[in-house]
Formats: C-alpha cells, structure tokens, sequence
C-alpha cells in the first residue's frame, strides 16, 4: 500500500463536477500529512484534464469510456487500484459514485465509508447516517479505505490547478462489456429556470397530497416567488421534475429559500445550502434541516402559510 | 423472467433516533421498509406485468418484523417472498449483501433489483455489493428498465433531468431510484389477506462479510450553526416571518 490517495473524478459534456474539485482539495491535505500524492483520476475520452491542483492527474482515455458506463467505468478502476494500492479512493457519493464505491469495496474487500462529510488525517470519516439526524464516526480496520463523499463538504478552489495529465490507455479489455450505453435524454425545456428565481417556497412531503400544493401556489405568487420542491413531492407526480433541488435535480442559490414540510437530507441540502437566506417551518423539531437554515419554526405548515397568505 | 428484489429493514428516520454505545438503539426503534425498496418492487412488478415472469422478494429479517413488509410486498404483485432470518439488528450492508447473493445464487435471476441506497448505508449500498458477490454488473440510479429478450433498455438519472440510457445484457444488478410510476397502494384487506394465507420461505443466513469499518460514535451531528428558532403559534410565527422578509425587502 502507498500514502497516495485517488480521487475518481467526474464529469458530463467534458466538464467536471464541483465534487471533483473538492475531493482534490482535500486529498492534497491527506496526502501531504501522510507523505503520499493527491492522485486525480479521469476515466474519460479526450478531456481536458489538466484542471485539477492534484499532485499527479492520470487519464485512462478510451472512445469505450466516453460516456459514463458504471461497467466500464468501474473494471477501470478496479485495475488501477488493484495496481496502485493508493492509502484512501475518494469517490463522490453522486449518481456515479455510488455506482462503483460500494462496488469497489465489495471487490476488493476494502472497507468504504459513505455519506462521507468529512476525513481525519487518522482515516476517521465522519458519516451524515439517517437522512442526516445522526453522524456516523468510523474508521477502516484495515490500511486501505475507500470514501465516497457528500457533494460540498469541501471547497472547490483548493482543488482547482493545472496539473499536467498523463495519458493511459485502459488496463482493462472494455470489447465484451455486457453494459452499452446508448443515448442521453435532456430535460424538456418550457418550464421556469429555478435555479434563475430570486425567491423560491419549496415544498416537502410535509405538504400531505396534490391537492395542497394550491395552498404553496398561492402563497408563492403572493412572495413574487416560484414553487420548487424536494425530489418525493416530483416523484409523486405533483409538481415537474425541472422544479426539483438537490442532488438529483437542480443547485439553487436563491436570496429567499423558504422551506415548508422539508426535513433537510443530505441530498437535498447539496442543491440549496448557498442560498442567501434559509427559512425552515417544519413539525420536527429534530429535522435535520434546522442544522442548516437560518431561521427556522417548529410548526405546522399549513398554519403558517394561511396565515402568511392573509398577512401578504 | 425471474426477477428477486432484495428489500432492506431499516430504523425510521421518522422518529427520533437514540443511541446507545456506538450504535443506534435497536431496541428502541421502530424498523420500516427502505423508502426506495417501494420503488423496486414497483418496478419488478411493471416488467413482470409487460413480459410475465415471476417476482420474489426477499429480505434480511433483522428484529424478527419483516413479515408485515413481505405481505405488503405481496399485496402488490410479488408472487414469492423468503427472508433471511438473522436477528441481528446491527447487521451492516456488507453482509446483509453477502446474505442476500448467496440466497439469490440458487434462484436463477435474470434481474435482481434493491433501492438505490438507504439512509443507514454507512458501509455502501447492498444492491452495488450484491452485483460485486454475484459478479453480475449493477448500475443504480433507474428511473425505468424495459425488458426485451436477452437484454434490458435501463434509464439512469443524472442531475437536472439528465437520463442516460443503456442497454444491458441479462443477468445484472440495479439500484432503483424510481419506478416509472409511482408505486401503488395495496388495500389494507389484501395486505391482510396475504398474511393470512402466505408462506414466507425462511432462508439460513450463509456467508461471511464484513463492512471493516470500526464505528467510533455515532450521535447527533454537531451542528456548525443552528437556525435562529421563531416561536409563538403558528399566526406569530407567520407574522415575524413576514415581518423579516419585508425587512429585507423580500416582501
Ligand atoms: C441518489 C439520490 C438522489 C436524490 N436526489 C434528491 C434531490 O435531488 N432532491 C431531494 O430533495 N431529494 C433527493 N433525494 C431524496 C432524499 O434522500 C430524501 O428522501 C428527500 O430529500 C426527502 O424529502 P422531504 O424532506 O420532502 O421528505 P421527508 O424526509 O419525508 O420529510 C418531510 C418533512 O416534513 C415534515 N412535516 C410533515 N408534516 C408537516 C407539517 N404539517 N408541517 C410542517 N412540517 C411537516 C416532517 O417532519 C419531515 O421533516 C435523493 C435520493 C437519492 C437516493
Ligand atoms: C410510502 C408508504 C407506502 C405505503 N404503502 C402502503 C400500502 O400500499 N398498503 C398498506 O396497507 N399500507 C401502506 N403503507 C402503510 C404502512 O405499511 C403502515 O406502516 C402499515 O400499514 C402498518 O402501520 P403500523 O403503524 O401498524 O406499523 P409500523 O410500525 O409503521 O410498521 C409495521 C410494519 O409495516 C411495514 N412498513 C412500514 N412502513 C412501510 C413502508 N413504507 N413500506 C412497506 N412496509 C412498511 C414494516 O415492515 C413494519 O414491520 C405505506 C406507508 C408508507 C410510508
């Protein structure tokens, strides 16, 4: 094993996501604690990869790996893990990530910590558990770890350089994939841009059924403000999927963030924690999200907004 | 087509969570079905509806309650259920994964689907470590798997609306973000039913995994900064919400 630690970056239409940014950032302060480099590692198709503040950038460049391909993608990985034996494998815990961390882990028999928040120079890594009510404390029994890490826990800009890239091709045969990628779908347009809104009111499950989402409707258009939603009130069908923050859906940094019925997982809260001003009404006392809103109610949303619709 | 999707027991997030050692308080928790789990037997049920096929679930019965979740799982459409019975509540998702892919290895699966993660995933998600154990490929994340012959038409999510499609080659692994409808409701008098007259298959747990991860603490995040809390009643509090954004000139 090295004291080198990989960061497995990410990227779309060759550009990479903040995440890898940030993963580089913070394995530079691990590698140089334990005296090891910060390895950046793009498994791509001839993309610019001389971006990152990385010790080292490594580019496994295939037309096979053009788009992402959790098969392909991950074999690739595995190899050069396998080959290097780096300290720690950084992994966003994105849409990506978690298709190979976990993967990964159960391949090699190395341990993976997810959820990750923040890593010790020790290898503690600190786990936003149980839709982030909880903060898991763990640490590898083994040398080797691999951690896939929430979205914005670490700043970009110590990740940002121009570490020159060397080219590699792939160690692994990438001729009898079982898995072929085959086209991508855009969002169909027409709808407002959120992420464009000075004001959003964001609606969470606490809002019950459709039948509610009038009451968030009427209290948004007395705001000036738009109707945005966290990912179960879209995937219930009541809102469209170009109104959803978080993860999966859009980033926001709105000046007003008022938050009616939304807990506040992590998944969420990496599409609207840089909004200017963070309002949380909610029933639970112990939501998660009151960690990360400025202000906040324990307290019915359905009262608070008729009566705010009434004050407006 | 032969369909298992593995379902996972977990701690409610809806309650509070108290810990004892290092640990959640098993013992004072209540246990329900992953939120994404719905969403995979949704999905099963969809592909079984389209092109027949059989759809089993199966589960790590943890705290000796995952009957209620298996008659559930039958109420909307599952034509089998087995569990895995361990009793123990603090098994991680490694060999909860390890369970379930010696489980499924006899079962002749063409697809074996899990929820893309669950909240108590500290260790991984056990559909991406089922893949790894049965050596099949697994790709999380669907929002829709159609199946035709040999292979499977899989659609990934990507941020802001993104999707990627693939096609797939059976057998394979896939963690369930969402199934293309939202997941019915089973009537309460058919989930009844279904524990009246089912047979949940009970399976010995074989296999040795294990997360290699030492958990050091677990406890309430420590908050960097807490919201400033409003309190009164509900009329109050709406008046000092609006009277903060008119002061900031947002109302
Ligand atoms: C890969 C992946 C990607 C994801 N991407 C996203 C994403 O982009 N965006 C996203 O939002 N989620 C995303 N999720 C889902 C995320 O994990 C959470 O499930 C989701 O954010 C929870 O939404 P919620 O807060 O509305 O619901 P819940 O967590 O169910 O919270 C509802 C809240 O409403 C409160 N409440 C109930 N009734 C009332 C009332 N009358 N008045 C006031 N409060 C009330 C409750 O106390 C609770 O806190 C993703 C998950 C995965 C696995
Ligand atoms: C998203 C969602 C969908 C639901 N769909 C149905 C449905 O189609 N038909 C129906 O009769 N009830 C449904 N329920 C209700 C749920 O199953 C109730 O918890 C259950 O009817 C028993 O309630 P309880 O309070 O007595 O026990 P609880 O302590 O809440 O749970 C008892 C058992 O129910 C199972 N259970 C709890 N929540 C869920 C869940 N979300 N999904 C699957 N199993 C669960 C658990 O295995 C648990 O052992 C749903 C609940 C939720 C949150």
């Amino acid at each position: 094993m090295s004291n080198d630690v990989f960061v497995i970056t990410e990227h779309m239409d060759g550009k990479f996501s903040d995440v890898s940014f940030e993963l580089v950032g913070k394995a530079k302060e691990l590698a140089k604690a334990w005296g090891g480099q910060a390895v950046a590692v793009v498994v791509g198709s001839g993309i610019a990869s001389n971006v990152f503040a990385s010790d080292s950038t490594i580019h496994i460049d295939d037309a096979a790996l053009s788009h992402f391909n959790p098969e392909a993608y991950g074999k690739v990985v595995e190899a050069l893990v396998k080959e290097r034996s780096p300290r720690l494998v950084m992994f966003g815990w994105t849409v990506t990530g978690m298709d190979m961390a976990a993967w990964l882990s159960a391949r090699l028999g190395v341990a993976c910590a997810a959820y990750v928040k923040n890593i010790g120079a020790d290898l503690t890594m600190s786990c936003a558990a149980y839709g982030g009510k909880l903060t898991a404390e763990v640490a590898p029994e083994g040398g080797m770890a691999i951690a896939a890490c929430l979205a914005g826990s670490f700043p970009v800009e110590a990740g940002q350089g121009s570490t020159a890239a060397v080219t590699m091709a792939s160690p692994v045969d990438l001729n009898s994939l079982k898995m072929k990628f085959v086209e991508a779908t855009k969002p169909a347009g027409g709808d407002v841009d959120i992420t464009s809104q000075t004001k959003l009111v964001s609606i969470g499950r606490g809002i019950g059924g459709k039948e509610n989402m009038e009451l968030a409707e009427e209290l948004a258009q007395k705001l000036g403000a738009v109707v945005s939603a966290s990912r179960p009130v879209v995937d219930a069908g009541w809102l469209p999927r170009t109104r959803q923050v978080g993860k999966s859906g859009l980033k926001v940094k709105p000046k007003l963030y008022l938050m009616l019925g939304i807990s506040g997982a992590p998944e969420h809260l990496e599409g609207m924690q840089s909004a200017e001003l963070i309002i949380a009404v909610n029933t639970d006392k112990k939501a998660p999200i009151f960690n990360v809103a400025h202000y906040g109610a324990t307290a019915d949303l359905f009262e608070v907004a008729e009566a705010m619709v009434e004050l407006l | 087509m032969n369909i298992v999707v593995a379902i996972k027991h977990i701690p409610s997030i809806a309650d509070d969570l108290p810990v004892k050692g290092n640990n959640v308080d098993f013992d004072s928790v209540d246990f329900v079905l992953n939120e994404w789990d719905e969403h995979s037997i949704e999905q099963a049920v969809l592909i079984k509806e389209a092109v027949g096929g059989t759809v089993t679930v199966i589960g790590v019965d943890l705290i000796g309650e995952l009957d209620n979740a298996l008659h559930l799982a039958l109420a909307k459409g599952a034509d089998k259920v087995a569990k895995i019975t361990a009793d123990d509540p603090a098994a991680d998702s490694h060999t909860q994964a390890k369970w379930l892919a010696e489980a499924v290895k006899g079962m002749g699966a063409d697809m074996v689907f899990a929820g893309v993660q669950a909240s108590n995933d500290i260790d991984g998600q056990i559909g991406a470590m089922i893949a790894a154990y049965l050596d099949m490929p697994y790709i999380g994340g669907t929002s829709a798997i159609e199946v035709s012959g040999s292979a499977a038409t899989v659609s990934k999510e990507f941020p802001g609306g993104v999707g990627m499609k693939y096609s797939i080659t059976l057998p394979f692994v896939a963690g369930v973000q969402s199934a293309p409808k939202p997941p019915r409701y089973a009537p309460v008098s058919k989930v009844r039913q279904m524990a009246q007259t089912a047979t949940v298959e009970k399976i010995a747990p074989t296999g040795e995994a294990s997360s290699g991860l030492a958990f050091k603490k677990m406890a309430p995040p420590v908050a960097t900064g807490h919201a400033e809390m409003i309190e009164g009643s509900s009329k109050e509090v709406a008046a000092k919400i609006v009277e903060l954004l008119k002061s900031k000139g947002l109302a």
